[in-house]
């Protein structure tokens, strides 16, 4: 994963987000997300479980809580954040349901980007016999974090059964350029902004 | 710059003359504080750091001693040139809190009004007791803001103590491996310690020392029972597990399994030069600390105050004062929105963890304090 296309898809999450509203961040990695918010006027906070990211992230100067998501949010109260973001990790989660509830749970709303499964090159890949490695699942399948695999119309259809609105959706192709039409198809990394359904 | 030992370091000691009222309503007419100082004030008075004792520390923290070189601080790999707490960049200030046995007034100082040791007459002293006092050694210092205040354990405690309490004065907090108060569990263990202390028929009210005696017995008894709960299942499994002594198998009560041998020695060693009413007032302070009771027992609401940023860090295999207990102080922080960071650090070393030289939980101070401008 390289820096510029990590940036374009904190590029669309920044653009989600206000000066002066709060955010927290899970699955912080490092902080850079945090970084580029604070530096746009936003509080922050982030949650990490792996130690040599959390030392990362102390180290780039951001607000940082060492704590295993798959255990969910329990020590964060309802509607503590404006905003809270899980980029690029929730296919590497295990309870899919919980993480999506919890995060509407203690935030206002959120933001949720993950690899799209149904992204051409990767059916390219399938339909060739191997499972696919893209800039946006960059691993190989015995050494993936990933453990959920899915497409931007699973993803939707979950939304839908769990009363969740979807707010605002911005796709992204392998370069982080902007997926206008056919976005299941050409969009390798899916950026959404959801809500609590009423 | 090369990670090393401060050196030769000299204690001092500073004389109060105003009187200092305490939360229980006495007050200490003349008192004392013993001090110690790494590094160098710079001129802006930024950079200073105090760090707080635990239950039985003192303000021997790093260095050693000239006519005692083995005598080495008990927080010697946090703090030296180089070192997480680098004296290169910072000036540290390590003290020995009012009740301490170790320079500062406390109940074998002597009492002016009387010319005896002041014994079971010392008045309890809390944490806020020991906030202001160190705060009033901050003022005769020059120090009016603190880089940061820090500590383990009950020094921790203090360290949150002093942001809710003087919120100006503090710009950065380190609690490690603490707890906002202290459960029944950890009250009821404090008090199994303090009933060894006080029916040791040499405890004499707390007045042993016109006796001429000491209640060794009772404070060894106090010593090996608080020693359990700062080390790990884990840890002692690993070290002792059921390893005999040669004695072993003699079917008598002798010391047989080496984990009573190591007891006994700690519970011997300590009660060889601590004051035994010095422990009955740290573990009281203890039981008493709860800066959340003012404020309806909500934790968010006393830390309200605070101006500081926090570094919060817990070990894993604590048991006497866990990561859950941690996280009740970050869960509060955030839900001010308060800047705060937490680690929650593996170790098999229980509560002892926090004096421990690991290289994951230093590389953590470190990083946090690097970014601290001064």
């Amino acid at each position: 994963m390289t820096h510029t296309l990590k940036r374009s898809d904190f590029d669309v999450i920044a653009s989600w987000m206000k000066p002066g509203e709060s955010v927290l961040d899970l699955g912080c990695g490092e902080g850079e997300l945090l970084q580029l918010l604070g530096e746009r006027g936003l509080r922050g906070w982030g949650v990490e479980r792996d130690p040599g990211l959390v030392l990362a992230a102390v180290e780039n100067g951001v607000n940082v809580i060492q704590s295993d998501l798959e255990a969910g949010l329990a020590g964060f109260e309802n509607d503590a954040f404006d905003h809270v973001v899980l980029s690029r990790t929730l296919q590497t989660m295990r309870h899919t349901q919980q993480i999506l509830a919890e995060m509407l749970r203690v935030g206002r709303e959120a933001v949720v980007s993950f690899p799209n499964f149904a992204y051409w090159k990767n059916r390219m890949a399938v339909l060739n016999g191997r499972m696919p490695v893209s800039e946006d699942l960059p691993y190989q399948w015995y050494d993936t974090p990933n453990v959920r695999f899915f497409t931007m119309l699973d993803f939707e259809g979950l939304c839908e059964g769990m009363g969740i609105v979807i707010r605002d959706r911005q796709v992204l192709e392998e370069r982080g350029g902007i997926v206008t039409e056919e976005a299941n198809f050409l969009g390798s990394l899916a950026v959404y902004r959801i809500g609590r359904g009423s | 710059m090369t990670e090393g030992s401060i050196g030769r370091v000299t204690p001092q000691r500073l004389a109060f003359d105003t009187p200092l009222a305490l939360a229980s309503g006495a007050s200490l007419p003349h008192w004392e504080l013993a001090y110690e100082t790494y590094g160098t004030l710079n001129a802006a008075r930024s950079n200073a750091i105090l760090v707080c004792h635990a239950l039985s520390g003192y303000h021997h923290v790093a260095g050693h001693y000239a006519d005692d070189p083995k005598n080495v601080g008990w927080w010697d790999n946090m703090i030296g040139p180089g070192k997480p707490i680098d004296t290169n960049r910072f000036f540290v200030v390590g003290v020995n809190n009012l009740g301490g046995c170790h320079g500062s007034t406390g109940p074998s100082s002597i009492n002016a009004a009387t010319g005896q040791p002041w014994g079971a007459d010392f008045p309890i002293v809390t944490v806020d007791d020991w906030v202001n006092a160190q705060a009033r050694l901050a003022d005769a210092l020059g120090i009016e803001t603190w880089a940061i205040v820090m500590g383990g354990s009950l020094g921790g405690m203090q360290a949150l103590q002093w942001t809710i309490d003087l919120p100006e004065r503090v710009r950065h907090a380190l609690v490690i491996a603490a707890a906002p108060k202290l459960t029944a569990e950890n009250i009821a263990f404090n008090d199994v310690a303090r009933q060894a202390i006080l029916t040791d028929p040499e405890f004499h009210g707390g007045n042993f020392y016109r006796h001429n005696v000491r209640p060794v017995r009772g404070l060894r008894l106090a010593r090996m029972l608080g020693h359990i709960t700062y080390l790990s299942d884990d840890q002692m499994a690993e070290k002792f597990g059921r390893k005999r002594r040669p004695s072993a198998g003699s079917y008598g009560f002798g010391v047989e399994f080496e984990i009573e041998s190591y007891l006994h020695y700690q519970g011997d060693k300590f009660a060889g030069y601590f004051d035994a009413n010095t422990y009955l007032l740290m573990t009281k302070a203890l039981d008493y600390f709860d800066p959340a009771d003012a404020f309806e027992g909500d934790l968010a609401a006393a830390l309200a105050r605070a101006k500081a940023k926090f570094f919060i860090a817990s070990f894993t295999t604590d048991w006497r004062f866990s990561p859950a207990r941690s996280r009740e102080i970050v869960n509060a922080l955030v839900r001010n929105k308060q800047s705060v960071s937490y680690a929650e650090i593996t170790s098999p070393h229980g509560h002892d963890a926090f004096l421990m030289d690991d290289h994951y939980y230093h590389a953590m101070v470190a990083a946090y304090v690097r970014n601290i401008k001064t």
